[in-house]
């Protein structure tokens, strides 16, 4: 049941929609909502391992406000020296990974080395990201410049072979992803921290790396996805990547990963990725509900989701 | 003995499951008296105790209390009978003041709101009548040890305690708090209490207490005043039972192999102090002490598990420098932990993972070799005759024997030259303990170096070649052939009479 319960959800979310709307298994529509799905997706990979290893972050969302922020600007500032062109847009890609790392090595020191607790951790730097991109943005917007952005976006809608950019990057992080978590040491160390922390400290796991890792790479994705984001609207301002953390551990918990740590399932990610923006799309796409009840549903969806993790830990 | 006694058990017996750990317990707890129950971990002490103060219902037997028939249903029903029991572990809410906690689930109330003023004026009261100068205010989590103790002791007074239980009130005391809490008991006593303690500290024994009971495996063995009692008529009581052979044959003593692992001056803060051994090839080194004494702790140092300090390691005669497990790991030297539940497996994996954790660079340098791991499973399930019930089974539903046997495996992945194992046999049946011991003399023939930390004498007696005996974070002595007996290792252990052991030896 823990296993088939994500995919049978899914299917029957795909058969409602058909139901609903003939154009919902259209190749425009469902291009449309892989790639909204694409930048929630790549962050929530990252967080299945730092809630597999026991942790949590929820400065996610104003993480890629700010880096969304940050590349905007330096890629601005440097219009004038580089001019547009591919160094500008590589400058601006590296700016997004470092700060992501940055980030995330930060939110990993200040939970592993200093020991503070996960959710006060993140919980302060949401608050510090998101007053930060308001402040650089003086209460305003931070757009690119236009001629930049006109020659970005095709990294938001380009593609090759007809299948756009943030979609081939969010298959290739869930490849990876899937492959670290279930074959390599890392996602098997990560489990077992996430299981016991103490076994795993007794059985020469090196507990404080392992984790610290998790939080980087969680900031690298971050940086990833606002990459892909940036083209899309070409801006960023306070209300960029909103509650974007809390999608993201939806989409892990829903796809079976459970929220005290100890296992993980990238692919389960995935599936509540497509879960909670499919539901999304049917709103919009049918006027049965009102689209403005979206957050009702994927709440108690969520909520559904441990129910029956719950029952099936106590049956296995 | 003319005094009636408050609470008295007669016969009183107690089965976990088909294991009867209590044979037909009688004792006499007296108004006014201070009885010591002393015995050996895992006598029986705890659950004799437990009986008394109504925690444990016993499976035979009778509890008398002032000469009625009673049968305690739960610890309130004890409590009502005015029973209390302090036990070891401090039942103090941390984050509660001294005044709260005594009135803990049980605050006066006028109407709705809480009667302050009443609980304030008992709670000086009771803290006056133990003579303790804490301030009812204070945060329990800012005192000492010795004030918590005194605390649970007002506590027992505002709960009307006719009988005291305390287990091992002076464990986590030092000196002078101990001769503070002995002069409350005193009072307590001069007030009429019936009080019941158990210690390791035969000392202590003989200077508080007015009757002396001692446990061995579950029968009472002694009974009897005080003063009729020396301290190493006490230890002798305590110990004496005869070796099976349970145990494999010892080799006869080889001098002058190789020294395998050189320890000097190793030390853990707070735990263990200037520690230094030997261990040679083909041995297996005992390490006896009581519960507390810091073995574990300084075998942990050693192993980079915990913070040490050290002035020479040498491994094989190489100096090593060892600050993390992957370095002792390297260096082939690994510790098997003495809690299997909580640092040794994984209960919610299965036992293929479990098995390959510590070693897991084995089975692929990034990606994991999976059949590799299956095939490793198939050798271990072999090879330490592991028995569950299906392969993929949770670790946690394994017997505890199993779950011995898995974790032992699990080491053994890593391939030590030297192992520690730390309370191998813990909570096992006879049959598995037996194949843990023959697979660790096995390994010590092979060539192997062993260390066995155990609580149980006659494990570290069966299995040792030498012993090395700890007391309070020291090494107390190096016992080697005649003198490895249970008589002299309890005496280094606890420090009495070490004077008379070159003549017993």
């Amino acid at each position: 049941m823990s296993v088939l319960g994500p995919v049978i959800a899914l299917v029957v979310l795909i058969l409602v929609g058909t139901a609903l709307n003939s154009n919902f298994l259209s190749a425009a529509n469902i291009t449309n909502v892989l790639a909204r799905s694409a930048f929630i997706g790549i962050i929530a990979v990252g967080m299945t391992f730092v809630i597999t290893a026991g942790g949590l972050d929820l400065s996610v969302g104003s993480m890629a406000a700010f880096i969304a922020g940050l590349m905007i600007l330096v890629m601005n500032a440097a219009l004038p020296v580089l001019g547009v062109g591919i160094p500008i847009i590589l400058l601006g890609m590296v700016v997004a990974l470092v700060a992501g790392i940055a980030a995330g090595l930060l939110n990993g020191f200040l939970i592993t080395t200093l020991g503070i607790e996960a959710f006060i951790v993140t919980l302060g730097s949401m608050g510090i990201y998101r007053s930060l991109v308001t402040w650089l943005a003086d209460g305003g917007t931070l757009s690119l410049d236009f001629g930049l952005r006109t020659f970005y976006r095709p990294v938001y809608f380009g593609g090759i072979f007809g299948v756009s950019w943030p979609i081939i990057v969010f298959a290739l992080t869930v490849i990876v992803g899937e492959v670290l978590m279930s074959r390599a040491r890392f996602g098997r160390h990560c489990a077992a921290i996430g299981s016991n922390e103490n076994v795993a400290h007794y059985s020469n796991v090196n507990v404080n790396r392992t984790r610290l890792l998790t939080y980087a790479m969680l900031g690298m994705l971050v940086g990833v996805a606002t990459i892909m984001y940036v083209p899309r609207l070409g801006s960023a301002s306070a209300s960029t990547g909103v509650l974007w953390e809390l999608e993201a551990i939806a989409a892990v918990i829903i796809g079976g990963t459970i929220l005290k740590g100890g296992f993980g399932r990238v692919w389960g990610t995935v599936i509540g990725v497509l879960i909670l923006s499919m539901i999304d799309n049917i709103l919009n796409l049918t006027d049965l509900v009102s689209p403005y009840l979206n957050g009702a549903i994927q709440g108690v969806i969520i909520i559904l989701a441990v129910i029956l993790q719950r029952e099936a830990k106590a049956k296995g | 003995m003319t005094t009636p006694s408050v609470l008295a058990l007669r016969q009183v017996t107690k089965s976990f499951g088909p294991v009867e750990v209590l044979h037909g317990v009688t004792l006499d707890l007296r108004a006014g008296e201070v009885l010591a129950l002393i015995g050996e971990n895992g006598a029986g002490k705890s659950t004799t105790m437990k009986i008394l103060a109504g925690i444990e219902a016993p499976s035979g037997g009778r509890i008398l209390l002032d000469g009625e028939e009673v049968s305690f249903g739960s610890l309130h029903d004890g409590e009502e009978a005015g029973v209390v029991m302090i036990h070891q572990e401090f039942n103090l809410a941390e984050q509660l003041t001294v005044e709260q906690n005594i009135f803990l689930g049980r605050e006066l109330r006028k109407g709705l709101l809480l009667d302050k003023a009443q609980m304030r004026r008992l709670t000086r009261e009771y803290l006056a009548r133990i003579d303790c100068q804490i301030d009812p205010d204070t945060l329990v989590s800012k005192l000492s040890n010795s004030d918590k103790q005194m605390v649970e002791i007002a506590k027992a007074l505002s709960r009307d305690a006719r009988v005291l239980i305390m287990d091992e009130p002076t464990a986590v005391l030092t000196g002078s708090e101990t001769r503070i809490l002995f002069e409350q008991v005193r009072a307590l006593k001069a007030s009429g209490t019936a009080i019941l303690f158990t210690s390791h500290k035969l000392g202590e024994v003989a200077e508080i207490a007015d009757t002396v009971t001692v446990l061995r495996d579950g029968t009472l063995v002694h009974d009897g005043p005080a003063r009729d009692i020396t301290e190493d008529q006490m230890a002798t009581a305590m110990v004496g039972r005869d070796v099976s052979d349970l145990y494999p044959d010892k080799p006869a003593a080889a001098p002058g192999r190789e020294v395998l692992l050189r320890v000097e001056g190793l030390s853990v803060p707070d735990r263990a102090n200037d520690i230094s051994f030997e261990l040679h090839r083909g041995e297996i080194l005992g390490i006896a002490g009581l519960i507390g004494s810091g073995r574990t702790e300084a075998m942990e140092g050693l192993c980079g598990l915990r913070p040490a300090t050290s002035t020479r390691i040498e491994i094989a005669g190489t100096p090593v420098s060892i600050s993390r497990p992957g370095d002792a790991l390297a260096h082939g030297l690994c510790y098997l932990t003495e809690d299997r539940k909580l640092r040794g497996l994984l209960l919610d994996k299965g036992m293929r993972e479990n098995l390959t954790l510590q070693a897991l660079h084995k089975y692929g340098r990034v990606l994991i070799d999976f059949s590799a791991e299956e095939r490793a499973l198939d050798q271990a399930i072999d090879e330490f005759d592991i028995r569950a019930g299906a392969r993929t089974m949770r670790v946690g539903n394994l017997s505890g024997g199993n779950q011995q046997k898995l974790l032992l495996a699990k080491v053994m992945q890593s391939e030590p030259m030297i192992l520690i194992v730390d309370e191998p046999t813990r909570g096992i049946d006879i049959g598995t303990k037996q194949q843990i011991y023959a697979f660790l003399r096995k390994l010590a023939e092979d060539g192997h170096g062993i260390v066995v930390i155990s609580s149980e004498m006659q494990e570290v007696i069966g299995l040792s070649d030498r012993v090395m005996v700890m007391r309070s974070g020291r090494l107390a002595k190096v016992l080697t052939g005649d003198q490895i007996t249970e008589d002299i290792i309890v005496r280094h252990a606890m420090g009495v009479g070490t004077g008379s052991t070159e003549r017993v030896a």
